[in-house]
């Protein structure tokens, strides 16, 4: 099969041209104007002053607003993904490596929310912390986002499969006690899996425009997803009809595609360090499933 | 009961005492922001808005609103669009990585991952460039759908086709990682069997990976299915990006979330959550039933 092999290739080839092509686009957009994005070829390279000076619109744009709408995302993921931690890993082990009344309750509870859409939620979430007044408030995206049962999931498949329940007698009968068991023995073990779920719980944080969109009415609270929605409503980017506004703002195409990109740093980045990890990882799920 | 039954029995009640601590500081989260708005959700649905029962007045009030019908079209249809395109195409890509050189096989899961790090409004934006005749990279391709402007781009009825690719493209690099980590489970020696019984590589795919896969298709299918009909941010920054031409009631997650802020109509949202839900959960309960997901030892 040499012919086969051939044309294998060029549909893989294919399809990686459309999955990358966009990102190299979006990488070169911010060097050019928005008079020579149209003009000249969507490939060419600009110059880095263009760069800075999209950064100047962006930042310029409602009082350094970017900024704080990045600051509030990091804000919002690190501090849920922090809580999210502390919570699921512990949680995963002792789900998994005991067998307390309710355990099978919790487990089956855990994997209904699991399943379930997290959009359908928002509302009856909105409400529960409109009643507890915590509307307006960071803690009314951070304390929902703390909830991430797959986290738990994670952790409990992880325990479950991985570490034997006699490597943690051997710790007992040693002398540590409940605690120092899990801090000593169990945790530097579920370094890997603390990996995903950091990776999995900061990059479903940073990207979720849902509940805070509904639980955040003040634009400067905003993260930076519903912030690129604001910033793309006050463009004449895609609607000439804005007109004015744009002129205003010195918000243009450049300066959209350069707020996309800065938006997606953090993640790429958490995704480039864990990379390995979460190729191995998802494999190695694939495999215990 | 001998000494050593009676000391392991022991041994593991007192693990199943010590459990506990470890899962409390769960379960907050788990009871206020997962089980709660589920009852929550229920109890609006079936409520007037003075918390009297309403049976199924909040459904039928929402169904027959003239929006309801189209928003629930739309989502059915991206849906459809969205899942045909994953399960060919990811599970295609998946047979042809599988079996080729581990270097080039590592470089092209890579490349398709990539786009994973940009979802929600950040791969909308993106999309909308690429939607763009004067700025597309393939503006020729655009010119050939027949859209020499944006709003034609966007035109309603390509949109159900336009999501799904957003969805595809920052979706199906993850998907096709943990196919291709399916197909690795497969012993060697079934495969090296087939081939010495005179099977061909297609035969092999079609034949023998396919069938050993097909569980974790259908895992893909449910959650896929599940997060399709959920659609929002897309349509929303559609509406934004044309002043209004895409109605913000696209989608029936945009329409609950109309008739809860606009209109302060939580009960009527509800029921379309309810509706959602119920629909995901169906869908779920006949793919399970058609594949047999849960079956064991198969």
């Amino acid at each position: 099969m040499r012919l086969g092999r051939g044309i294998r290739f060029i549909i893989l080839t294919a399809f990686a041209v459309v999955f990358v092509v966009p990102i190299i686009w979006l990488i070169l957009a911010p060097t050019k104007s928005d008079e020579a994005l149209v003009t000249s070829g969507p490939f060419g390279f600009g110059s880095l002053h263009q760069v800075a000076l999209a950064w100047q619109h962006l930042d310029a744009f409602s009082d350094h607003i970017y900024r704080a709408w990045i600051g509030n995302s990091l804000l919002y993921a690190l501090g849920a993904t922090a809580i999210v931690l502390v919570t699921a890993i512990p949680a995963g082990y002792g789900l998994a490596l005991s067998s307390f009344p309710g355990r099978r309750l919790v487990l089956s509870l855990t994997l209904v929310v699991m399943i379930m859409p997290a959009a359908a939620l928002v509302l009856p979430i909105f409400l529960e912390l409109d009643a507890l007044h915590l509307i307006g408030n960071a803690l009314s995206v951070i304390l929902p986002f703390a909830f991430f049962p797959f986290g738990v999931y994670l952790a409990y498949i992880y325990y479950a499969t991985a570490i034997p329940a006699e490597l943690l007698d051997a710790a007992r009968i040693d002398g540590c006690d409940e605690w120092s068991t899990f801090r000593r023995i169990a945790l530097p073990l579920a370094k890997p899996v603390v990996g995903l779920v950091f990776f999995f719980s900061f990059v479903a944080d940073w990207n979720n425009f849902f509940l805070p969109y509904a639980v955040l009415g003040d634009s400067s609270q905003y993260p930076i997803q519903v912030g690129l929605s604001n910033l793309l409503s006050s463009t004449p980017s895609f609607n000439p009809a804005v007109g004015g506004g744009g002129q205003q703002v010195g918000i243009f195409r450049p300066e959209l595609a350069l707020a996309t990109l800065l938006a997606v740093i953090p993640v790429a980045i958490v995704f480039l360090v864990s990379q390995r990890a979460l190729v191995r990882g998802l494999v190695a799920g694939a495999v215990k499933n | 009961m001998s000494p050593v039954r009676a000391q392991a029995t022991r041994t593991r009640s007192l693990r199943a005492a010590r459990g506990l601590p470890f899962v409390l500081p769960y379960l907050p989260f788990l009871v206020v922001f997962g089980i709660l708005p589920m009852i929550y959700a229920l109890y609006l649905a079936f409520t007037t808005d003075t918390g009297d029962w309403a049976g199924l007045g909040n459904f039928t009030r929402t169904i027959s609103d003239y929006r309801f019908l189209p928003a629930f079209e739309h989502i059915l249809l991206y849906t459809g669009v969205w899942l045909g395109s994953l399960i060919v195409i990811v599970v295609g890509l998946a047979l042809l990585l599988h079996g080729r050189a581990n270097r080039v096989s590592a470089t092209f899961r890579f490349l398709f991952y990539i786009p994973g790090a940009l979802a929600g409004a950040s791969a909308v934006l993106v999309w909308l460039f690429m939607l763009d005749p004067s700025v597309s990279p393939g503006s020729f391709l655009l010119h050939l759908l027949g859209s020499q402007l944006f709003v034609e781009s966007i035109a309603p009825g390509k949109l159900p086709f336009v999501f799904a690719m957003i969805a595809f493209w920052t979706g199906a690099g993850g998907w096709i990682v943990v196919m291709y980590g399916a197909l690795n489970t497969i012993p060697h020696e079934l495969e090296e069997a087939a081939r010495i019984d005179g099977a061909g590589p297609m035969t092999v795919a079609l034949r023998l990976k396919l069938p050993l896969i097909r569980k974790w298709i259908a895992y893909m299918t449910i959650l896929a299915f599940a997060t399709g009909t959920q659609l929002f941010v897309e349509p929303q920054l559609v509406n934004q990006a044309s002043l209004g031409l895409v109605p913000d009631t696209w989608s029936s997650n945009q329409l609950a979330y109309q008739m809860a802020f606009r209109y302060g109509d939580f009960n009527a949202a509800a029921a379309i959550s309810v509706d959602l839900i119920a629909i995901g959960l169906i869908a779920a309960w006949l793919i399970v039933k058609r594949t047999g997901l849960f079956r064991t030892g198969d």
